[in-house]
């Protein structure tokens, strides 16, 4: 029937919760490809947080506000440049961070081995990630890293609570509805839109911010090679749509859909 | 296709020149299938177009209702053997529950590739097969070039990638609405069941909200007529539901409408949403996100209604009419 109650509350207690953080080209920018074809253009643009890991970083923030996390770790693997985002969810209200520091382009299975490696270093009760980055569109690093972990996984989170016994309760989205279901700690949660609103950072917290601590590593301190899984041949921009007309009134665009686009009758 | 061929009967030259002793390996796919407990999903009918060139294949089926489901896709053109799992524990699409038995699929077939259709349930299970087979993933592949050689979307579908994996087993979703669906006659596969160790029970499934609705499924409808932040409400949506009866269609959302609480994300169409493409996208009162774009803009034809001349969807729509919408949609629906 359970742990008895008072082992799980020390449980909750001393719950770490690890949050995953990548820089990326801000949603917001019309992206460029390069005309060599090699890949999109990152130089002098804005870049950001991904906006699914903002969501994490404030899931974990709420966690602890409820009391239910007791230390927040934000990890990220990428260039120098990265420890700006690290800085954001320090802000934000992480306790700490980790910088996995690294100009190599980096796939998600290299991505989880590192989580892993981390993971195994700090003991978190829980890890939440995004549910995909924006840029690459993988959705895959949660989901890998659960496996190599072999912990249970709820990806694409819209609602995330925790029982009296310690067990994790996740709504998700799923093709047809929402799903939830329930797990033992420790678990991967990767956060759907709909998780929750992150807050922005305030001036004081921004300052609170720099002092907090960014421990580095490098892929080799922790053991992992970045294998070349994948070669990039090209990268293209998408064919463009031919441009389309205005109509003047419905009469004449019930006309079009008949009679030129013939796609109703 | 050109260099594709070239690229393997080079191979196949070089091997033979240096006699090697080791021949390649003989392609094969699994296809890891769903259905909704009687018939094969559309979308899996599209995975399977898009394992074609890449050596026989082997669909996958589990859950309750799956060996009826197999007998049934054993007619489905271009799949060699069925394999059916019919187990409870597989019924709520577990990625737990279900990584070991795709794995035991793949090791028995000695498969190269693993693919499946872009979902919910795929993007949960398939990265989790693939770290544990240590290779990389590809996901929302849009063209199979060779056994190697994918395209794929990145940036919400502002750049598009080809990318050549170096992996032994190549793992990947597809998007199911670039490839046509396989034919459900003209195959005649082998039936097998495949039986499967005790359930893992990591996770626990509590409950499924599933929406109900007599209109055709977004991510497969012909038409589509998706409301935006101009309907104002949940209610007037209802504008969209009596337009989208008498087109047949499935009604879809953007963000911004489903952030707001007019309609359950499962309408959401988008980068972060369903992706459709239908013959007929009828955008209403929706300005044209990137993000929203990414989900529609491989439709056939768009049509745009929007108060705004300057909303960015008028720069994808083919027909644009700029007027209220609250004037426009009866008007349409009483002409139709």
């Amino acid at each position: 029937a359970g742990p008895p109650r008072h082992i799980s509350r020390e449980c909750r207690r001393s719950m770490r919760v690890l949050v995953g953080v990548k820089r990326v080209i801000d949603y917001a920018v019309k992206i460029r490809v390069k005309p060599d074809g090699s890949g999109v253009e990152t130089n002098n643009v804005k870049m950001s947080m991904n906006p699914f890991d903002e969501i994490a970083v404030e899931e974990a923030v709420r966690l602890k506000e409820k009391k239910v996390a007791t230390e927040i770790v934000a990890v990220t693997v990428g260039p120098t440049a990265a420890q700006e985002q690290l800085r954001t969810a320090l802000a934000m209200g992480a306790d700490r961070a980790v910088h996995i520091v690294t100009d190599e382009t980096t796939l998600p299975l290299h991505v989880a081995k590192l989580f892993k490696e981390v993971v195994t270093k700090e003991e978190p009760g829980m890890v939440i990630l995004g549910k995909q980055a924006i840029d690459d569109d993988c959705n895959q690093t949660g989901q890998m890293l659960a496996a190599l972990l072999d912990w249970p996984q709820a990806v694409f989170a819209s609602e995330i609570t925790t029982t009296d016994s310690g067990e994790l309760v996740v709504s998700r989205e799923i093709d047809t509805g929402m799903q939830t279901l329930k797990m033992k700690l420790p678990a991967v949660v990767t956060a759907d839109l709909r998780l929750n609103e992150p807050r922005y950072a305030t001036l004081p917290n921004i300052m609170k911010a720099k002092k907090k601590k960014i421990d580095k590593f490098t892929p080799k301190d922790l053991g992992v090679e970045i294998t070349p899984h994948l070669t990039v041949k090209s990268v293209a921009e998408p064919a463009a749509r031919k441009a389309g007309i205005k109509v003047e009134s419905v009469d004449e665009l019930l006309d079009k859909l008949r009679n030129e686009a013939k796609v109703i009758s | 296709m050109r260099t594709s061929l070239s690229t393997i009967s080079r191979r196949i030259g070089r091997s033979a020149l240096s006699g090697a002793p080791k021949s390649r390996r003989a392609l094969s796919t699994l296809v890891v299938g769903e259905h909704d407990g009687s018939t094969l999903s559309e979308a899996t009918l599209a995975a399977i177009t898009a394992a074609q060139a890449l050596g026989p294949i082997e669909l996958l089926v589990g859950g309750e209702g799956s060996k009826a489901v197999a007998e049934g896709a054993a007619s489905v053109a271009g799949v060699s053997t069925v394999s059916y799992v019919e187990s409870a524990t597989l019924s709520k699409g577990l990625a737990e529950e279900w990584t070991p038995v795709v794995m035991a699929a793949q090791a028995a077939g000695g498969h190269t590739h693993v693919a499946a259709a872009a979902s919910a349930f795929s993007k949960s299970t398939l990265p989790r097969v693939a770290a544990l087979l240590d290779v990389a993933k590809l996901s929302e592949v849009l063209e199979v070039k060779d056994e190697k050689t994918f395209v794929r979307p990145m940036y919400a579908g502002n750049a598009i990638t080809t990318v050549e994996s170096a992996d032994p087993v190549k793992v990947f979703t597809v998007r199911p609405t670039v490839f046509d669906k396989a034919a459900r006659t003209g195959g005649s596969a082998e039936v097998k069941e495949m039986s499967v160790g005790s359930a893992v029970g990591k996770t626990e499934w509590v409950s499924d909200e599933v929406k109900k609705s007599d209109r055709p499924e977004l991510a497969t409808a012909k038409v589509v007529v998706a409301g935006g932040r101009g309907l104002k409400t949940g209610d007037n949506f209802g504008m969209l539901d009596a337009l989208a009866l008498k087109l047949d269609a499935a009604v879809g959302a953007s963000r911004a409408a489903v952030d707001s609480g007019m309609c359950p994300n499962d309408m959401q169409v988008g980068q972060t949403g369903k992706v459709v493409a239908p013959d007929l996208y009828i955008a209403v009162g929706i300005s044209g996100a990137i993000q929203h774009l990414a989900g529609m803009k491989d439709s056939k034809t768009i049509v745009a209604i929007n108060k705004d001349p300057e909303a960015p969807i008028f720069q994808v729509a083919d027909y644009g009419l700029v007027t209220d919408l609250f004037d426009a949609c009866p008007e349409l629906e009483k002409k139709l």
